[in-house]
């Protein structure tokens, strides 16, 4: 039988590795943006587990809002990760670094 | 159904996301040599909109759309300050963006859709407005950090704000759907009251926490504020005044919509988180800021310690403090901008005017402009009788009155340590000598010496005149 908990443990794993995803990762920007959206679909589990056993719509329904807003913040990242290789011609984390103090 | 009166209510927002279409539109079929009619239209647009803002004013908090969207005395200032700052953005940022070839079609509809973002922002009435409110801002945000693309500084402080913003975002929705789960509801006049009746209190603690590192990247509250230096010194100074303003209002606004409005009674909770992040970032804004050598920079970490002392009047948890922390957040929008301007005045093609020692001996060079930057700085530091000062000193009694006298004493202890970079500027403007190679040649724009004077002046005035004002902050809390 799978419960509450268990949805909610999938989503607080998922959030973790993206977070993990996103501090640990010294190499490249393109897996930042999969970090980004893994963490967004993390919040997706949480709303649908919440919304399907308290029996509200509401969740679910903020859920194609954050699938939506997601679409056009990678669209966005990704233009901005264009604009970056373009001006340094790198896409390592660690050597975007010109600004310090 | 929505019916007409929900239209009403939303009336300026309507107005607003209208304008910025026709306007995104008619740029299309724009020459270069007609843009300045478009920076007067997008001008005229912010007039109207503030007007209608205005123009009906609820005595109580109405709602819209079911509960969807709030209009009472706080938005009403939030939105009206931050159309004055995004027209003052305007103004100062034109020659400025005309120099460097940025003067585009983009800069203008992208503000007008992040000035949206703010106003459904600080009207939200559910966490789904909060969350769309906050994307339409940063969204737009990253672009217009993003605008001068062959800049390398530029496309780096855009990747950086791009992925701390993503971040935060993410650990607000974190955040939202464990408190969604701990009360079963979206909507935040119910959250309030479905709180104390919760079966899973420990999961809307664990929702708070994450949410107040949201709301803590968003204002760029110590320890979450890496992004705030680069993105200041990246982007071009007109974008930076305008997420120096318009954004920090928007800030405060979602700051209290969920502390507040949404979890108003869980404020032993939050109380304490918001007093040990001021204590960081007035430490570290303070600290840190006397190192910089760059103008921007330094009035980036001034921006950290600015919302310490923001988080001080938010600590209060009650009507007082509340007033307080938004006469302050108005205040701060005031000031920035005014200092912003200065750079934006000083900077011609190929010279920023952002390292302090562009600013040496500035007295002798340009003496209205060092005495409008003296002015602007003095405010920042809290010097009496300027504007900035009566901020502080409402929000330091604020944490008073909350019975917090330790933080209190330690925000008076840095503001004085901050008095320190802000005279070292005043300092090098009116005692030391000019460096060769950095002859200052003002920008020709009436309007924007007109306007900078204006907005400087304003903020001595404020300073001696400032009842009005706190009174209007202190009405919107009333009830």
């Amino acid at each position: 039988m799978i419960t509450l908990s268990h949805y909610i443990v999938l989503g607080a794993i998922l959030f973790c590795v993206s977070v993990a995803g996103l501090f640990i990762n010294r190499k490249n920007v393109i897996v930042l943006l999969m970090a980004i959206e893994l963490m967004l679909l993390a919040v997706n589990i949480n709303f649908v587990a919440f919304s399907r056993f308290s029996h509200d719509v509401a969740g679910q329904v903020f859920v194609f809002f954050i699938l939506t807003v997601a679409a056009a913040e990678s669209a966005i990242g990704l233009a901005i990760l264009v604009l970056l290789f373009r001006n340094r011609s790198t896409v390592n984390v660690a050597e975007i670094d010109s600004m310090k103090g | 159904m929505p019916t007409i009166n929900d239209i009403l209510i939303m009336l300026p927002e309507f107005f607003l996301v209208t304008a910025a279409c026709v306007l995104l539109l008619a740029d299309a079929f724009m020459k270069p040599a007609e843009r300045i009619y478009l920076h007067w239209m997008s001008i005229g647009v912010l007039i109207v909109t503030g007007y209608l803002v205005l123009r009906y004013q609820p005595g109580v908090p109405v709602t819209a759309f079911n509960g969807m969207f709030i209009r009472d005395g706080l938005s009403t200032i939030l939105k009206l300050f931050a159309l004055l700052s995004t027209i003052l953005v305007f103004i100062y940022g034109r020659p400025y963006m005309v120099d460097r070839k940025l003067f585009v079609g983009e800069f203008y509809t992208l503000m007008l859709f992040a000035v949206i973002g703010v106003m459904l922002l600080v009207s939200a009435g559910n966490l789904v407005m909060i969350y769309l409110g906050l994307e339409l801002l940063t969204l737009s945000s990253y672009a217009l950090v993003a605008l001068n693309r062959d800049s390398s500084l530029s496309s780096e402080a855009a990747i950086k704000y791009f992925v701390l913003g993503a971040l935060s975002s993410g650990m607000l929705l974190y955040g939202m759907s464990m408190v969604y789960g701990a009360t079963g509801t979206l909507d935040l006049v119910q959250l309030h009251t479905a709180i104390p009746h919760s079966a899973m209190p420990h999961l809307l603690v664990f929702g708070l926490v994450f949410m107040v590192i949201g709301i803590s990247f968003k204002l760029g509250v110590a320890p979450f504020h890496m992004w705030i230096p680069d993105v200041y010194e990246g982007s071009p100074t007109a974008v930076t005044a305008f997420i120096g303003s318009a954004s920090k209002l928007a800030a405060f606004g979602m700051a209290f919509r969920l502390l507040a409005t949404g979890m108003g009674d869980f404020s032993q909770h939050w109380q304490l988180m918001l007093a040990a992040l001021a204590v960081l970032s007035l430490a570290i804004g303070n600290v840190v800021a006397i190192v910089q050598s760059n103008l921007k920079r330094l009035l980036a970490y001034s921006t950290i310690s600015h919302m310490g002392y923001l988080l001080l009047g938010l600590v209060n948890a009650g009507p007082e403090g509340y007033s307080a922390a938004m006469f302050y957040a108005v205040s701060y929008a005031l000031m920035s901008t005014a200092a912003f301007g200065v750079i934006l005045a000083l900077s011609r093609t190929g010279f920023e005017c952002e390292n302090i020692d562009d600013f040496k001996g500035l007295n002798q060079r340009a003496p209205w402009m060092a005495f409008l930057m003296m002015l602007a700085l003095f405010s920042l530091a809290g010097v009496p009788p300027m504007f900035g000062f009566f901020a502080k000193l409402l929000v330091l009694q604020a944490a008073i009155h909350a019975g917090m006298m330790w933080l209190a004493i330690v925000g008076a202890v840095f503001a004085i340590i901050g008095l320190y970079y802000y005279l070292r500027v005043v300092k090098v403007m009116y005692f030391d000598k000019p460096v060769e190679g950095t002859e200052v040649r003002l920008q020709p724009d009436f309007t924007l010496r007109l306007t900078l004077s204006l907005n400087a002046l304003v903020l001595l005035g404020l300073g001696l005149y400032w009842g009005p004002l706190l009174n209007w902050c202190r009405q919107a809390f009333v009830g």
